[in-house]
Parts: C-alpha cells; structure tokens; sequence
C-alpha cells in the first residue's frame, strides 16, 4: 500500500488560497464559539476530567458492557451483530438488506460506515445509498471522503457546492446562494426518505444499562432514517458504549459546545426499541479497536467522542484540509488512529503537527493527543519508516542538539551562512523549511554570546 | 469461533487495569428563573415563543401563526386538526402536513431543549415530516440543567425519544445558518398548563 505524503498532499490544498483561506477562517471560528461556551460553564474542566474517567472506567470493562447492551438490546426487540472487521459489518449489512429485498438505504452520517467504505460495497451489489446529512451528500456526490468529521464539505466553497449539485441534481450551476443550495437538497432528498426500504445511522453513544443508541444531529436526518422504513440498521463502534443513562448528561453537555460552540445539538435522539412492525438491527463493529485496547500507550484514543475540536484548533490540519491526510479521521486525532489501522501507510501523519498541545488542552475527554503524536514519531523512527532525508537530517540534529560545543559551533557558523549562503544551497529539496517560506534574517549575535557579554560577568 | 466470541475475548484479554465509575454529581445551576433561561435558550437555538391565547383557543391560534396552513395534524387532543393521526398506516402518508402539533413532556433551560417520545408523537415522523411543529410545554415542567433531564432514569424506558432543541438546521455550506435542513422549518414553543 502507498504511503501517504501528507507534506505532498497539503500543497495542493495550499495552492487555492481563497479556499486556504476559507478554511482557516471557518475552523478558527468553531473553536472561538467553542470557548465561548466553555468559559461559560463554570464546572467545564470538571466535566471533562469526569467524561474522561467515564470512558476510561468503561473501557477497562469494555467486555462487561458490550454483554450488558446486548443483553438490553436484545430484551427490546433488537437484533444484534458482531463483525470483527469492515469486510464482515459490510457482508452483514448486505445480508440484513438483501433478504429481505431491502434495496434503498437513507442514511445519517457515520464515520465508521466511511471507515468500512461501505457504500461502494452496498452498491456494486445492487444497493443505492443515499447520505442525508448536506456535507456527506455533498461529499457522497463528489466522490470524495469527508474531510472533517463534523463538518464533511468544510473544505468546499458554495460554488464548489453549486457546481457539484448542478452536475448531479441539476441545480442551478450559476445560482450560488447557500439557501438555495441546501432547499435544493432537502427537496432532493425527501422522497428517498419518503420510500426507503431501511434506514441507517451510526451511535455517539451506545448504553449499557438500557440498549440505548444515541445519535446527535442538526438536521433531523438521523430521525427521519429510522422512524420512516420499516428496515434500520444502527452501526456502532465497540469504544461507543457507556455503562449508564446519566453519563450520556455529561458527554451531551460537552458534545456541540466543543464540536460547534452550541449548547446541544439541535436534536439528541434515543433510539431503544423499534416500532410496531418495524425491525431494528445493531452491528457492534471492531475492526481494530479491541487491538488497540491493548496498546499501552495508545488505548486512550479511544475515549474519543468525534468532536472534531482538535482538528479544529490544529493550525496544521487548518492549513493543510483534512483530504491531505489520506485516511477517514484526519487532525490530530486521526494521526494518533490512523497508524493503528496501517503503520507503513500512515507513518508520514503523526509528523503533521507542530506539538503545540493545543488538541489535548480542548479535548473534551482528556486524550493526550500531543503526546501520543510524539510516541508515534519514536515508534515509527524505531521501525525506520522515515524517508531518509528526514532520517539524515534528523541524525545530523541529534548529534549536533546532543553536543554543547557542536551546538555553538553550529549556530555561530549558521548565523554567519543565513547571509552568505547562496539562495540554492537554502532553497532546495532537501530543506523543508525553505519551502514555502522565506527564512528570518539572523540576528547579528547568538543568545549565547549576548547573554555571556551582557550578564555573563555576573 | 464466533465474531462475538472472538470479540468479547480480545476485547477481555486486551483491557487495561481498571478505572473506577465516577459519581456524576448534580452541580448547582445558574441562579435566574429557569423560565427566563428557557426562553433565552430556545430562542438562541432558532427557537420561537406565541403568547398562549386569552381565550384558550388553540386551533384559532396556529390559523393565525399559520395562514397558509392547509394541513394541521395534532398529536394532542388539546388541538383538533384535519389529519387524524389514528388513521395513519404509514409514517410517509404526515409527507404533507403543514404544521404538526404534539405537548413536550418537559423543557430544558440550559439548552432549550424539549423532551419528546413516541407517546407524545404518536407517530414520531410528524416531528420531522411536518414543515412547522408547534409545541406545548407546561411553563412549571421546565429543568434545570441536561444532568436534571438524564437524571430522570425512567423517562429513558421509552422506545424512542428525543431532545429537540429549536428546528433542523445546518451549516454545512461556507457556516451560514439555515433552518429547515431535513426536517422542521419552525419550531415555535407555547406555554401553557397541562
């Protein structure tokens, strides 16, 4: 499997900067709303030490609780499955759909059904997938992943949006305005709701203590998925279990708040039993996820509650979109996941951060996420799946970062070489620095030598 | 080996050492009326209020908020629209309804949320299908804060129910705000006693 260049990829995305932009201004905006709803819940950094020892407590009992769900689930009349990778929750999928000529699914957005590649599965064999949520639509219509897991088209602007649906819909291509866009769209997509054979939805929560399945939205498109066709199919991550009712309080108070900067979603829904005449079907998927529970220093991914926060404060992922990243979770949190699905493939992600922190200091469960990015860099350092001129340069760095006497030889001689240096032996391939930016003039004196002349006589 | 087996055992043999459950303790909530604070809340989720009418006539009401209504259908017997909802085979057959009416069981001040279940709606897509829903929430059944609301255990044994705060909305193109994404377009609250 090919490697991804995440460095390779972000510079196309650089390239259109209206959209680069964009896409700084829109994420940077989220995360403004979002302190401004923190800052004004006073037990806010309580909450999260508590949704995070939540999540720690039942993935330490992780077994216990899948057993206990069932159990609920299947007192209220649901049937439950188990896939352990993609290939089986998609085979499963399939079987629940074609035996019962179920051949139209309306489905709200799921990020795990994007990890398994669903669609593509379900429809060569005869199935036709409609995505109701506007971003993955738009995305489903684009034939592109999301490229954030909140906001799915949060990289496209509303003339990317008209041309897709004038190619697609027939929209309008010459009418851009956002509010015909999205009518287009609801007026689109209601009568697939209206006739659908089965309705799906992924979890946000799954509890334990009643077989509940919670799913969070805006537009409504999770509830008319289920309580339309006689046919629902609700696909959860294993991690998605919570032991009890009250714990969903806390993890919905921080939900949106750290997604969006809203309060609440606009609808929070509890699915627990299916209607009269209407089946209702649970696939608990691993795939991975049961590996990475064993994983000492990374099991705590998955606390995750697919906020989108850190992805949202991240300046590289903001100035890179979350294509570039070459996986279904992209930011920070997809760099700490993705290599567990495919170390090779995914080695170039966990450099795709500058360590500021700033993804754990938002994240509404506590995940270290800046720390397990580092872990990953040693790791995948170890199994020498660095290019090499990282590797060399890196080398190089470490013996001279490693020596007092090397260090200020280097920057005396480095100072002297940033005024000298013909511009090819700084601008190159081998200098990512040099890339895209011009590099700062060098001060006339190292901090070294200022500080041995202005207080080294002290 | 069965995949739940083999599940189950990974997920078993896997754990990490254990965590214990916290408490989720009841933190004290905002000083204010909590009606005032609904108020502010549904409204800032895109939310509106109607003064409960003087005489008590509901029916005269929503022909008032909604002059070009041709279908009303109601979930609760404190309204009689034109679509009788015992009638309905198929949840797709309320694909016309102009306006829906259905009575919340309790609001949410801190988020402006309205808690609705399948024993209100009868039948549950009148809450998505309708183009406006208009509902009724007794002005003494508000709390405080969602840890009130998932602290109410039993409200959970329904087999389905939903936090509805304000209409569907999105904002997935460019951020702008657009109400009436899927389901409702309007979502207008009237208080009223039970």
């Amino acid at each position: 499997m090919k490697r991804i260049d995440h460095a390779e990829a972000s510079s196309k995305f650089i390239e259109a900067t209206d959209h680069l932009e964009f896409h700084d201004r829109r994420l940077w905006d989220l995360r403004q709303k979002r302190d401004r709803e923190t800052v004004g819940l006073a037990e806010w950094e309580e909450l999260r030490t508590l949704a995070s020892a939540i999540k720690e407590h039942a993935l330490t009992h992780l077994a216990d609780y899948l057993e206990q769900f069932e159990r609920n689930a299947l007192r209220n009349g649901a049937t439950v499955h188990w896939a352990t990778d993609a290939a089986e929750h998609n085979q499963i999928v399939f079987d629940v759909m074609h035996s019962r000529g179920a051949r139209t699914l309306v489905k709200a957005k799921s990020m795990l059904t994007d990890e398994c590649d669903m669609r593509p599965f379900l429809e060569t064999r005869g199935i036709s997938v409609m995505e109701t949520d506007l971003g993955e639509r738009i995305q489903q219509l684009d034939n592109e992943p999301p490229s954030h897991i909140v906001v799915p088209a949060v990289h496209k602007l509303r003339a990317d949006v008209a041309q897709v649906f004038s190619e697609t819909i027939g929209t309008d291509p010459n009418n851009h305005d956002v509010h015909y866009l999205a009518e287009s769209q609801r007026q689109h997509t209601r009568p697939y709701f209206l006739a659908a054979a089965a309705g799906m939805t992924g979890a946000n929560f799954a509890v334990a203590e009643t077989g509940t399945v919670v799913v969070c939205t805006n537009e409504g498109n999770a509830d008319l998925s289920v309580n339309l066709p006689p046919l629902t199919i609700h696909s959860i991550g294993i991690e998605k279990v919570i032991p009890r009712i009250e714990d969903v309080g806390v993890f919905v108070r921080m939900l949106s708040r750290s997604a969006l900067g809203s309060p609440i979603t606009q609808l929070t829904s509890h699915f627990r039993a299916p209607r009269d005449g209407a089946e209702m079907h649970i696939i608990l998927v691993d795939n991975g996820r049961s590996e990475r529970l064993g994983m000492a220093d990374f099991w705590y991914s998955l606390k995750c509650i697919r906020c989108g926060a850190c992805m949202n404060t991240c300046p590289v992922y903001r100035r890179s979109g979350g294509l570039s990243y070459g996986a279904t979770y992209s930011g920070p949190i997809g760099v700490i996941i993705d290599p567990t699905f495919n170390l090779r493939k995914f080695s170039s992600l966990p450099f795709a951060s500058t360590l500021n922190g700033s993804c754990t200091s938002v994240c509404p469960v506590r995940i270290n996420i800046h720390e397990q990015i580092y872990k990953w860099r040693q790791i995948i350092a170890e199994k020498s799946q660095l290019p090499f001129v990282k590797k060399e340069a890196m080398r190089v760095a470490g013996a001279v970062l490693g020596s007092p006497t090397l260090y200020r030889a280097a920057v005396e001689t480095a100072g002297a070489g940033l005024e000298h240096l013909p511009r090819f032996m700084m601008y190159n391939r081998l200098n990512a620095w040099g890339r895209q930016r011009e590099l700062p003039a060098a001060p006339k004196s190292t901090f070294r030598q200022w500080y041995l002349k202005n207080r080294g006589q002290r | 080996m069965n995949s739940r087996d083999r599940i189950l055992g990974r997920v078993r043999k896997n754990q990490p050492p254990v965590v214990p459950l916290p408490a989720v303790p009841t933190f004290d909530t905002d000083s204010g009326s909590l009606l005032e604070r609904f108020i502010a809340a549904v409204v800032r989720m895109g939310g509106k209020f109607a003064d409960p009418p003087a005489d008590g006539d509901l029916g005269a009401l929503i022909g008032r908020l909604f002059p070009e209504a041709r279908v009303i259908c109601s979930a609760t017997p404190e309204v009689v629209g034109n679509r009788p909802l015992d009638q309905v085979r198929e949840p797709a057959e309320l694909n016309d309804v102009d306006v829906g009416v259905v009575r919340a069981l309790h609001g949410v001040a801190e988020t402006g949320s309205l808690w609705l279940t399948e024993v209100q709606f009868t039948v549950n897509a009148l809450g998505f299908l309708a183009q406006h829903l208009v509902v009724l929430l007794d002005p003494t059944r508000i709390l405080g804060t969602l840890h009130d609301a998932y602290g109410r255990r039993t409200d959970f044994d329904v087999r389905y129910g939903v936090l509805m705060t304000g209409p569907s909305a999105t904002a997935d193109i460019e951020g702008v705000l657009i109400h009436g994404a899927q389901g409702i377009r309007t979502l207008t609250v009237v208080l009223i006693p039970a």
